[in-house]
C-alpha cells in the first residue's frame, strides 16, 4: 500500500484548488513574509555594500596621517581643525616614502578660496596635492593632464578643476590652457577631472586641485592638512602604520604629535554594524513567516474539520493514519512552497524596483538570506500543519462518516 | 466467510453504558445476500461498522475468511478495508471536488495501482453501473441514484468479497432506489456477498437471508430459499 507521490501531489493540489479564495490568502501571507525577508535583507546588505564601496573609493589600503595627537585614537574637533603643536610638513611626507611597504604618499592641504575667470567667480574647495593624489583616490581625468610629477616643494602655477567648476566658469568655452585666478594668484588650467565617482565628503565635480606647495603659499600656512599613505597591500597596513608613527616621532624630537588612522579599522566597524543590522531586519522579517505559519495551522485545522467526512471516507476506502497525515502535510508543504516561491519572485522584483529608485544602494539579497527565507517558510508550513495532520489522522471514521 | 462470536459493543454516554451490540454471534457465507432490519437504535449500523472494520468490538472475536481480524493494527485493518470490503453509504459520500471517474479511482490510488491499470478498471466499473457517459461529471451534476451508482462502482473497484450497504436507498426515491438495489443484486449474482441494512421491508424481503435486530441482539434470522420476486 504505497501511494505514488504524483498522486499525493495531485490530490493535495486538487484540495487546495477547491478553496481558491482561502488558498490565495494563505499563499499571499506566506509570500509577503518571504518577500519581506528578501527585501529587508537586500536593503541592509545594500547599505553595507554602499558604505564599503564608498570607503574603497577613498582609496585602497589607505593610512591617513592627521596632525595633532588624539587620545582616543579617533577623530575629535582639534584633530579635524588640524591644530597641532608642531607642523606636519612636506619634508615629513617625503620621509614617509622611505619604506618598502609604502607604495604612494600624497601630502595634502585643503582650504576655501574664491576662484574666478572672465568676470565669473565662485567660492570653491581648493585641494593642495601632488601627482600621486589621483592614483591614491582612484579618480579619473576627463581632459588634459594631472599635476606633473615635479618636486613637491615646487609651487607651480597650475590647476586641475572639477567638471562643475569648468561648466560654471567657462560654459561652452575651452577651459584647458586658460589662466584662472584663485585668491590673489593666477594658475593655468591643465586638466579637468572626470565627473564619475564620488568619495565620502568630497564632490569630485566641485573642487580645484593645485600643487601642495602652491596651496601652502596660497593659504599662507606651513602645515599640511593630511598626509595620505597607500600601503602596498592589506597586510602591509600595520607595519606602515608603525613606520609612520616611528618616523614622525623621530622627526618631531621624540614627541608623538600625529594621529594615524586606517580606513580599514573604520570600514571594519561599519561593516560589522551594518552586517548585524542586516541580520536583525532579516530576523524581524522572519517573524512574519512564523505568523504566516500560524495562519496556515489555523486554516489547515479549519480544512480538516470541513473535510471530516472526506477523511472518514478515505479511511473507509483503505487510507491508513499515515496516509491521511501525508495528504494533509502535502497540502501544507505545497501551500508554503508555492507561497515561498511567489514571495521569492515578489521580493526579487522589489529589489529591482529599489535599485531603480535608489541606484546608489546596491540592493541585493545575500544568498544566505534567500535560502533561509525559503527554508523557514517551508519548515514553518510543515511544523504548523503537524497538529492538523495528527488531528485528521486520529479521526474516528464512524463518527466522521455519520456527521452530516 | 464472516464469523462473529459473542460480539459486544458498549458505548459510554456520560456515566451510562449503552449496549449497542449485546452478545451477537453470526456466520455469513461467501456470496450470500443478507438484509438487516430492525427499529432505530437497535444496533444495525454498529454491527455493519464492526464487520467493515471501521469500529472495534468491546468484546468477542471477528474472523474474516478464517483470519482473526479483531486485533489487527490500524495499518492492517486499512489494508483489509481497501482490498476485501466495499462500502455503500446512505449519504453517498462522494468527494465533491472530484468527478465520477476520480471518485471511483480513489481506492486504486490508495492501493498504489499504476495509472494505466486504474484507467482501465475505472472505465469498466463505470460501464458496469451504466455511467460511462457521466465519468467527468462532478457529484453535484448527478442525480441521487447516479451518485449512489458511482459509490457502488467505487465499492467494487477493488473486487472485494463483500459489500456493506447502510441504507443505500434511504436518500432516494422509489424508482432510483430500485435501480440501486438491482445494481447491487447484479454484483451479488456475480459472487460478491451483499449485506444491506434497511428500514424498507420491500428492500429487506428481497434478501435470501433476513436478520432482525432488537436492542443490540439478533432477534430473528430468516432464510428464504426461493428466488426473490
Ligand atoms: N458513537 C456513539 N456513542 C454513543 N452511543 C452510540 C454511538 N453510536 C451508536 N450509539 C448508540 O448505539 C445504539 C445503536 O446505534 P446504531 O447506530 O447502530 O443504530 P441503528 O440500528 O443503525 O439505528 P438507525 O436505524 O437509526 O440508523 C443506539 O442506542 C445509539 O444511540
Ligand atoms: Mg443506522
Amino acid at each position: 500500500m504505497h501511494l505514488h507521490s504524483r498522486d499525493i501531489g495531485h490530490f493535495a493540489w486538487g484540495a487546495l484548488r477547491s478553496y481558491p479564495g482561502r488558498t490565495f490568502l494563505m499563499l499571499l501571507a506566506m509570500a509577503i513574509g518571504v518577500a519581506a525577508v528578501i527585501v529587508l535583507t537586500a536593503l541592509g546588505e545594500g547599505a553595507r555594500r554602499y558604505v564599503v564601496d564608498e570607503f574603497s573609493a577613498l582609496g585602497t589600503n589607505l593610512v591617513i596621517v592627521i596632525p595633532g595627537r588624539s587620545e582616543t585614537g579617533g577623530l575629535n574637533p582639534s584633530t579635524l581643525m588640524g591644530e597641532t603643536p608642531r607642523d606636519l610638513t612636506i619634508a615629513d611626507a617625503r620621509a614617509l616614502t622611505r619604506s618598502v611597504n609604502v607604495r604612494r604618499v600624497a601630502p595634502l592641504n585643503v582650504g576655501q578660496a574664491e576662484v574666478s575667470w572672465g568676470g565669473r567667480s565662485r567660492e570653491v574647495v581648493i585641494v593642495g596635492a601632488t601627482h600621486e593624489y589621483l592614483a591614491i583616490r582612484h579618480w579619473k581625468l576627463g581632459q588634459g593632464r594631472f599635476l606633473p610629477a615635479a618636486k613637491w616643494e615646487q609651487a607651480l602655477p597650475v590647476a586641475v578643476i572639477g567638471s562643475k567648476i569648468r561648466r560654471e566658469l567657462f560654459g561652452p568655452r575651452r577651459a584647458l590652457g586658460q589662466w584662472l585666478r584663485i585668491g590673489d594668484r593666477r594658475y593655468r588650467v591643465i586638466g579637468i577631472l572626470a565627473s564619475r565617482g564620488r568619495s565620502i565628503g568630497v564632490d569630485v565635480e566641485d573642487l580645484v586641485i593645485i600643487p601642495v606647495a602652491s596651496a601652502l603659499q596660497l593659504f599662507n600656512t606651513p602645515s599640511l592638512f593630511r598626509i595620505l599613505v597607500e600601503a602596498r597591500s592589506r597586510e602591509a597596513i600595520a607595519p606602515v602604520k608603525r613606520f609612520i608613527v616611528d618616523t614622525l616621532q623621530r622627526r618631531h624630537q621624540g614627541v608623538k604629535d600625529v594621529t594615524v588612522i586606517t580606513q580599514d579599522a573604520v570600514l571594519a566597524t561599519f561593516d560589522r554594524i551594518l552586517g548585524a543590522l542586516t541580520y536583525a531586519v532579516g530576523g524581524i522579517a522572519a517573524i512574519s513567516l512564523a505568523v504566516a505559519g500560524i495562519l496556515i495551522m489555523n486554516v489547515m485545522l479549519v480544512a480538516v474539520s470541513q473535510r471530516t467526512a472526506e477523511i472518514g471516507l478515505l479511511k473507509a476506502l483503505g487510507a491508513t493514519r499515515r496516509t491521511i497525515s501525508v495528504l494533509i502535510l502535502a497540502e501544507a508543504i505545497l501551500l508554503s512552497g508555492l507561497g515561498a516561491v511567489g514571495g521569492l519572485l515578489l521580493g526579487l522584483a522589489g529589489n529591482v524596483v529599489i535599485r531603480r529608485i535608489l541606484p546608489v544602494l546596491p540592493a541585493q539579497t545575500p544568498l544566505w538570506a534567500l535560502l533561509s527565507a525559503l527554508m523557514v517558510a517551508i519548515v514553518t508550513g510543515l511544523l504548523f500543519s503537524l497538529l492538523p495532520a495528527r488531528r485528521a489522522a486520529a479521526l474516528d471514521p464512524v463518527l466522521a462518516l455519520s456527521r452530516r | 466467510m464472516i464469523d462473529l462470536e459473542h460480539i459486544h459493543r458498549d458505548f459510554r454516554v456520560g456515566d451510562q453504558i449503552v449496549h449497542a451490540l449485546d452478545d451477537v454471534s453470526l456466520h455469513i457465507d461467501a456470496g450470500d445476500y443478507v438484509s438487516i432490519m430492525g427499529p432505530s437504535g437497535s444496533g444495525k449500523s454498529t454491527l455493519l461498522n464492526i464487520i467493515g472494520l471501521l469500529d472495534r468490538p468491546t468484546a468477542g472475536t471477528y474472523r474474516l475468511n478464517g483470519r482473526d481480524v479483531t486485533d489487527l493494527s490500524d495499518t492492517e485493518q486499512a489494508e483489509v478495508r481497501n482490498r476485501e470490503i466495499g462500502f455503500v453509504f446512505q449519504a453517498f459520500h462522494l468527494v465533491p471536488r472530484l468527478n465520477a471517474f476520480e471518485n471511483v479511482e480513489l481506492p486504486l490510488i490508495l492501493a498504489g495501482v499504476e495509472p494505466a491499470e486504474r484507467q482501465r478498471r475505472v472505465r469498466e466499473a463505470l460501464a458496469a453501473v451504466g455511467l460511462t457517459e457521466r465519468a467527468h461529471h462532478k457529484p453535484d451534476q448527478l442525480s441521487g441514484g447516479q451518485r449512489q451508482r458511482v459509490a457502488i462502482a467505487r465499492a467494487t473497484i477493488m473486487r472485494p468479497n463483500v459489500i456493506l450497504a447502510d441504507e443505500p436507498t434511504g436518500n432516494l426515491d422509489h424508482r432510483s432506489g430500485g435501480e440501486v438495489i438491482r445494481t447491487l443484486e447484479e454484483l451479488n449474482a456475480a459472487g460478491i456477498a451483499l449485506i444491506v441494512v434497511t428500514h424498507d421491508p420491500l428492500v429487506g424481503e428481497r434478501a435470501r437471508r433476513q436478520l432482525h435486530m432488537l436492542d443490540g441482539r439478533l432477534e430473528r434470522d430468516l432464510q428464504t430459499h426461493h428466488a426473490p420476486a
